[in-house]
Parts: structure tokens; sequence; C-alpha cells
């Protein structure tokens, strides 16, 4: 514990540098962490056998309502927009996830594209009430009671989302070490088992659910709130084939491993993009076929097999 | 006296085929019965009905005095029927041990988001299941590495860890050797002793009925032909012509 705890304190303090010394850095950290709290959601049914391609509807879900809060309480905290765009994200996912854990495999990850392209055509066709396309802005709140210049609030929702990304690391490690994450996870070898353990999968898998569609709500606030607008991209499909990408990169073993990926995904994607113009979706693609070659289990899993060599080897 | 399993006319068909014909039969607490029967006669899907995997057409199937027809399997395992498989149904990206342990967990309806798996009350039950099944000393293997003798005792290891009072078993000793089939069986028997676990269970070595059963059940053409006594059983010209090819 010591020695993660030094990991996290390492890290923290880094990040924390380099946006000091490089300002240019900080908006695509800030991106990095918001894309890898929604990816987490995305392992975590990982963990269960399932992927969903739409789960950036609850980024989307969760934008809109910090855009609808800020603009009918204009006085109100970053924090509580945060918090109130994490649980409706959280509900609407309950409610959805009642539905949707009865389908596996496929039907489970279509199903959920269906209904996230449901959301967006919603949010992109009324206009009067969401904007459309053009989307809504969200001005600039307080954190915590404090009216912040630009550096500032960049500055301060760096420090939040690095710490947030910290006690989710270790919160959803965790849940996954749990009886209860470890009984989801078993949902992926054997579900009949577990129901003749007398264990419900599809409550699990419900749980599961709904701790992914909060964390990727939560990722969508602190979206809101960083690009000062949202607009239907934020729940497109192209956005949930991101989040899958991460999670796949970052593979499912630690939950650290989906931030590392979310980070290497929006350096690539800036630098690439820059030195390759409209062909940096070529560079992603060439990464994603060689982890799945090389590295199936993900980013996490080479460390895995490091420490399991040496300790071979000891 | 109340049978702890009973079934009225119990009945059920795929397509044109019989699998059940208005099976009427009832275990006591306290019994070892073998089901026998040639491939095809009925008896897992008898298992798969009791179970609650398959409903029935018609009919009823009573354990403890209740009805539990068209139950599901979570609903009948938490009332204290258990099974296992003729394939080993092991979760087989866990260790032995944590197999256990989420039988153990699930047992006591404890499933928690916070405490880590194996942190439970449930550790001295895990240790003593796993000493009695033999399987300690590969407690943190993944349970997909074991060959299958030791499979089948994980599978039926983790239906003991729910402490059933009427555990079925579908061909324990299916796909093991001859000569491990009698060791495993041992190991079986001892750990339903001990627990005082009422048990069925499916097989085709006659050796291994006589030998550890109380009771036989012969199954021919989705119906009980013959039911009593192994000796009894077993010497009635019927089932020796029918199911042991004598």
């Amino acid at each position: 514990m010591k020695k993660r705890l030094l990991i996290a304190g390492i890290v923290f303090i880094a990040v924390l540098g380099l946006s000091a010394e490089l300002p240019w850095v900080r908006v695509p950290m800030i991106m990095a962490l918001v894309y890898g709290t929604a990816a987490l959601g995305v392992v975590v049914l990982l963990r269960a056998g399932q992927i969903s391609f739409g789960h950036a509807m609850y980024m989307l879900i969760s934008g809109y309502t910090v855009a609808f809060l800020s603009q009918a309480y204009p006085g109100a905290d970053g924090i509580v927009l945060v918090l109130a765009g994490t649980g409706v994200s959280l509900v609407t996912g309950m409610i959805l996830g009642l539905f949707l854990v009865r389908y596996r495999g496929i039907f489970f990850g279509m199903l959920n594209l269906a209904i996230s392209m449901v959301i967006f055509t919603i949010v992109t066709k009324f206009y009067g009430l969401t904007g459309g396309s053009d989307g809504m802005r969200i001005p600039r709140p307080s954190l915590f009671g404090i009216d912040m210049d630009r550096a500032g609030y960049e500055a301060t929702l760096l420090v939040i989302l690095l710490v947030l990304a910290i006690v989710l690391i270790f919160s959803v490690q965790q849940f996954f070490r749990s009886s209860a994450g470890q009984a989801m996870a078993s949902i992926k070898t054997n579900e009949d088992r577990l129901e003749y353990l007398g264990v419900s999968a599809k409550k699990l898998l419900w749980q599961g659910y709904a701790l992914s569609a909060a964390l990727c709500g939560l990722a969508g606030a602190f979206y809101g709130l960083s690009q000062g607008l949202v607009t239907p991209e934020a729940g497109y499909w192209l956005k949930s084939g991101e989040l899958v990408f991460m999670s796949i990169l970052g593979g499912s073993v630690h939950a650290a491993g989906v931030f590392v990926a979310a980070l290497l995904f929006e350096f690539v994607k800036v630098y690439a993009s820059t030195l390759m113009g409209g062909a940096w979706q070529l560079v992603l693609g060439v990464s994603l076929i060689a982890i799945i070659y090389f590295l199936p289990g993900g980013i996490t899993s080479l460390f895995r097999k490091k420490r399991k060599t040496l300790e071979v080897r000891s | 006296m109340t049978a702890l399993l009973e079934t009225r006319a119990l009945s059920l068909s795929f397509g044109g085929i019989v699998a059940a014909d208005n099976i009427d039969f009832s275990l006591q607490e306290g019994e070892r019965l073998a089901v026998i029967g040639q491939n095809g006669a009925g008896k897992t899907t008898f298992i798969n009905i009791c179970t609650g995997l398959i409903k029935p057409d018609g009919g009823s199937v009573m354990f403890d005095g209740k009805i539990i027809t068209g139950r599901s399997p979570r609903d009948i395992v938490r009332r204290g029927m258990a099974r296992s498989f003729q394939i080993p149904q092991l979760f087989t990206e866990h260790t032995v041990r944590q197999c256990l342990e989420l039988s153990g967990v699930a047992r006591q309806q404890k499933l928690s988001l916070f405490s880590s798996l194996g942190k439970g009350s449930d550790g001295p039950a895990v240790d003593h299941i796993l000493e009695l099944v033999g399987l300690r000393e590969r407690q943190h293997e993944l349970c997909d590495n074991l060959p299958e003798g030791q499979r089948k005792l994980l599978d039926v290891a983790m239906s003991l860890m729910l402490r059933p009072r009427l555990l079925i078993m579908d061909e324990p000793t299916s796909g093991v050797s001859t000569e491990e089939k009698h060791d495993l069986m041992e190991v079986l028997m001892d750990a339903l002793e001990e627990q005082k676990t009422t048990s069925i269970f499916v097989e085709h070595d006659v050796d291994i009925v006589k030998r550890y059963a109380s009771r036989v059940a012969a199954w021919i053409s989705g119906a009980v032909a013959a039911d009593g006594a192994p000796d009894t059983v077993l010497a009635d010209p019927t089932i020796q012509r029918e199911i042991l090819g004598i």
C-alpha cells in the first residue's frame, strides 16, 4: 500500500510539475484524465466480459445536465454541477441497466450503441432546447466557491481530476478485488455456475453497469466544465469507440491502465494530427492492432507478465 | 415423514421424444441414490427439471414439502438443493481457492463491494473443504489448469461450500480414468458423509453404484423402470438387458 501511495504521489507531483513548466500540456492532460475516467467505466463492464459501444451517451447526458443547470442557476458552483451531472447519469444508467443487463455479448454492445444514437439524435434535433449540433455553452463556474481566471481554473481542474483519478484507481481496484467484483468478473467465464451458487448474475451486472454509467457521467461533467461547451458529439458513437479503444489499450488487469492508455491516446492524437494531418487515425489503428496482437490483456498485462517473470527468476 | 425431494407426474417432451414420462419419485433425507440408465434415457433431463434449468410440461417438483416447479436455479439453490455438472462448471480465470471463496460468500449472501474476496469469515471453511477434497496443494492455481479428476472434485467442492441438504451430481466420474474413479468417489462420499448431505449421483459404472449407493433408480425412456436396493435393481432381468447389456 505504501509503495502504491508513493507511486501515486510521484505521478501527482510529476504531472503538476510538467503542467507548470509546459502550460500547453495542461489541456491535453485534463482531457486525458476526463477520457481515462470515462474509459474506466467501460473497463468495469469489460471485467464482466461485456463491452458497450455506446457509453459516451452518459458523458453526453451529464454534460447537458451541467449545461442546463449552469444556465438555470448561473451562480451554481462547478462541484455542485459535477455532482448533479454524475447523479443524473447514474440514475439513467440504473434505469437503462434494468433492460440492458438481460443481454450479453454483441447484443449488449449494440443495444448500448442503439440507445446512444437515439439520445444523440434527440439532442441534435431539439435545437430550441439543446442548441442542436452547435451545443450549449457552459459559462466558467466558480470552483469550491472561488472565481478564477482561465489559467487558474484549468490548473484547479487538473488538480481535482488528478486527485479524483488516484482515488478512482484505488476505489475501482478495491471493487475489482471485492467479493462482488470477483463475482461480477466470473460472469465472463461462467454465468450459469454463478446462478447455481445462488447469485444473481443480472443483479451483479446491473451494479457494474450503474457504476460504469456514473464514471462516464463524472467524466462528462468535467468534459463540459473544461471545454465550456457541450455538443451532441460528446455522445456520438465515435466517442464511444474511442472509450473502447482506451479500455482495450489499458486492459482490465488494473484500473490504472486505462489512464495510461488515455494519456497515450490523447498525446498520439495531438502529435499524429500535427505530423500526419488527416491520417492520424492510421496511427491509432495500427497501435490498436499491435496491442491486440502483442498484448491482448492491454498495457497493464505487460507489468503483470514482468512481475511474474521476476517472481519465477527469484 | 416428508420426503426431501418428491416429483409427481413429471412430464416433458422434446418434439416427439418423451424425456420425462409421468415420473413419480421420492427421496428421503440421508439416502444415497444412484441413477442409472442408457444415454438419452432422461437422467440429466430429470436433474435439470429438479434443479430449475428446464421447466416441465406437467407435474410438480417438491423440495422439503414445498413446490419448487418452475423456480429459478438460484432460488432452488438457496432452498438447499445444489448440483454439480457432467462437464465441470468452474470460474476458469479464478484460482481454486477463489472459486471456493466465491461459493462461501454466495452461501452467506455476503457479496460486498468493499471487503476483498477471502477476507471474510469463511477462510477456515475453505481450508477445510480444500483438505477434504485434497486440493490444498493446488489452491492458488488457476482452476483451468487442473486435470479432469480434480476439476470434478472442485466442481463438487464448490457445491459443498453451499452446505446443501441435497447434492445432485451428474456423472461425477465421467472422463476420469478407471483407476482414479474409486479414489474420487471415496473423497466425495467422505465429504458428503461429513456434511450429512443427502445425495443423488448419475453413474454408468456398476461397481461404483454397488459400492457407494444405498438405493438405485433405473431410467428407461424417460421413466423410472426400477427403484430399490442396489442388489435388487441390478439383478432385475429387464435392467440387466436394457441398461447393463448383460
